[in-house]
């Protein structure tokens, strides 16, 4: 009687946990949907439950043709982004998993000690290079800054991915009288897969999120990206914050990262714990 | 098909050498297994000849051509790996005509190659199937298909079968032997394994700390161990040795006595000095137990039975390995049990003090 009790109340303790996790991890989330499906009448009404259905701020911000221009943007730049990543990534991880070199350690720490500044310290120096570059209030020079910023992630882990593989397929690739370039390209990308989503995803995520290179290196208004779009969205006067329109973007900009997330979720979890149990 | 010289031979990694000055001549569709302890080189002289290490010193020729800066590609070698290392996102098809298809062939012969290489290897069923799909003994089969595809001159196999179970492991130990006299190529294999040296073998190349001990065909190093260390190393259960001292010398043989068992009267040529240290060396069968009789007292300590054939192990004079006796089954000797030691003669080996085996006095004479 006594242990049975004892177990529910375990098992109640478990989920009450779960429920706490998923609130705090949702709610914001949950809130901005809310607050996108109301009329501004409602706006400042707190609600927990969805109390309209009005798609007015989506049409609104829809119709804007500089947000819709910032999507596109913003599309480019983290495809690019995340192309040019896992290509560099997977190459250096050849050479840093597979290649035996003096300071290939040496090499490794540096590419993660460049991941450790914060943004704020490379900024001037950066806008200097893409100065010199020509790159200012240009995508391109977008994807050059993000760029930087998810290589080391990417190389480390496709670098940790890459020597798990066995040698002895390397060796069985070069007896075939493959090439290194081949022996990438058609023995060992088939099998990172979950490596290759899993980094590509999260440089996906990083280069569609950001906002402080965004905001820095851009000037005109079709060349940003959406989160500066979102931040820039004003309201009829300089005294109104246009809450529903700016909820209705972050909503619309967040949708293509969850269905991303959904597409590539098993590989992720296999991507990150590859190599920590046999099999 | 080729042959394959080792001339001079070193390999070194840092500052161990790993290969030292190894001479060695593969004849032209010889079946020849490296076989030694592990961290003998063994392993590294393959991969020398596969070109997958680099050559430190010495020169590596295949056939006519030395190929010492040649890429692996380029050296008509194909290599089976003891994982296999087959590509597991490809078919057995796949597998093995990955490396036809890089050396650019055309379908229509890289079709044909995989189909015969597969009828031979009775793979044709599995074509279709992953890795994974596969047993084990089916894995090795497409290791070897894909090593054999692009019909090179030596096939190289690094301890192929350590990873099958002990009645697989006979059944493809015979079919690599049936496979070589079929296609009669030239075959270079690595094991740890004495039995599989012996049983596949036209020559065996045993080595020890990167240096070839001795180079023979099965039955002359079983039978004639040039050192202590083939002599302990080929044969199972291994060789008794016990230290022996001579007496007496003469050009047709020689007198040593054993501790326990008394003197003998053997036709080895020890040389002239008198009360020198031997090892004598004798195998398991030959061996006769009798009666204890004086000092000649040894205590069975276990006796194994393994249906057709008996082990009796005895209590050594000296040292601490077990003295083995082996006789056909059944047997009556019980562990506790004193026995007398008599040895075949005929079959004994003699070893000096730095463990060199002495050769047979008369043979020499007749030379």
């Amino acid at each position: 009687m006594n242990r049975t009790v004892l177990r529910l109340l375990k098992r109640l303790g478990f989920y009450a946990l779960i429920a706490v996790v998923l609130f705090y991890a949702i709610f914001p989330f949950y809130y901005a949907v809310v607050t996108s499906l109301k009329p501004s009448s409602e706006l400042f009404r707190v609600d927990f439950w969805p109390s309209s259905f009005d798609l007015v701020n989506y049409a609104r911000i829809l119709g804007e043709k500089s947000f819709v221009r910032a999507i596109l943007n913003s599309i480019l730049v983290s495809f690019s982004v995340v192309f040019i990543a896992l290509l560099l990534g997977l190459t250096a991880s050849y050479a840093l998993g597979r290649v035996r070199f003096r300071g290939r350690t040496s090499v490794l720490l540096i590419i993660l000690g460049v991941s450790m500044f914060p943004q704020v310290a490379v900024l001037s120096g950066l806008f200097e290079v893409i100065r010199v570059l020509d790159l200012y209030n240009n995508p391109a020079g977008l994807v050059l800054s993000y760029t930087i910023f998810t290589l080391p992630f990417t190389v480390w882990v496709l670098t940790t991915f890459m020597r798990q593989l066995p040698q002895e397929l390397e060796e069985a690739a070069i007896m075939d009288g493959a090439t290194p370039w081949i022996t990438i390209t058609r023995v060992f990308l088939p099998l990172m897969w979950p490596a290759m989503a899993t980094t590509g995803l999260l440089a996906f995520i990083a280069a569609w999120n950001e906002f402080l290179f965004a905001l820095t290196f851009t000037l005109t208004d079709d060349q940003r990206t959406v989160p500066v779009a979102i931040a820039l969205i004003s309201g009829g006067s300089q005294h109104e914050l246009p809450w529903g329109p700016i909820m209705a973007a972050s909503v619309t900009v967040t949708v293509p990262l969850v269905v991303l997330v959904m597409i590539f979720q098993r590989r992720i979890v296999s991507g990150l714990t590859a190599g920590a149990v046999k099999g | 098909m080729a042959s394959v010289t080792l001339e001079k031979l070193n390999k070194v990694f840092g500052n161990t050498q790993i290969i030292k000055d190894v001479d060695l001549t593969i004849g032209d569709g010889e079946f020849v297994v490296f076989v030694g302890p592990s961290g003998c080189g063994k392993s590294t002289l393959l991969r020398l000849i596969a070109g997958l290490e680099s050559i430190t010193d010495g020169e590596l020729s295949i056939g006519e051509r030395v190929v010492n800066d040649l890429p692996p590609r380029e050296r008509g070698v194909g290599m089976v790996f003891q994982s296999y290392a087959l590509y597991p996102h490809m078919t057995v098809y796949d597998n093995m005509a990955f490396g036809l298809k890089l050396a650019k062939a055309d379908d229509q012969t890289v079709e044909q190659r995989v189909m015969e290489t597969a009828r031979t290897l009775q793979l044709e069923t599995l074509l279709e199937r992953k890795p994974k799909e596969l047993s084990g003994g089916q894995r090795q089969r497409v290791a070897m298909g894909r090593a054999m595809a692009r019909n090179p001159q030596i096939l190289l196999f690094d301890e192929p079968l350590s990873n099958l179970d002990a009645s697989l492991r006979v059944q493809m130990r015979n079919e690599i032997a049936q496979l070589h006299h079929r296609r009669g190529s030239t075959v270079v294999y690595v094991t740890h394994d004495q039995v599989e040296a012996m049983t596949l073998a036209d020559k065996i190349v045993v080595l020890r700390d990167g240096r070839i001990e001795q180079v023979g065909s099965p039955q002359t190093l079983y039978q004639r161990p040039a050192t202590r260390f083939v002599a302990g190393f080929i044969g199972s259960p291994t060789m008794n040795f016990l230290p022996a001292e001579l007496c007496d010398a003469s050009p047709d043989g020689c007198r040593v006595a054993v501790a326990g068992v008394g003197e003998l009267d053997l036709h080895q040529d020890a040389g002239e000095t008198s009360g020198q240290r031997l090892t004598l060396g004798i195998r398991p069968e030959h061996l006769r137990l009798d009666a204890a009789e004086g000092d000649n007292r040894f205590t069975i300590v276990n006796v194994e039975y393994l249906g057709n054939e008996v082990y009796v192990y005895l209590e050594p004079r000296e040292g601490d390995t077990l003295l083995i006796h082996r006789s056909e089954a059944p047997s009556d000797w019980q562990v506790g049990q004193d026995v007398a030691l008599h040895v075949d003669v005929e079959h004994a080996h003699l070893f000096d003090a730095s463990d060199r085996a002495l050769t047979i006095a008369t043979q020499r004479h007749a030379a």
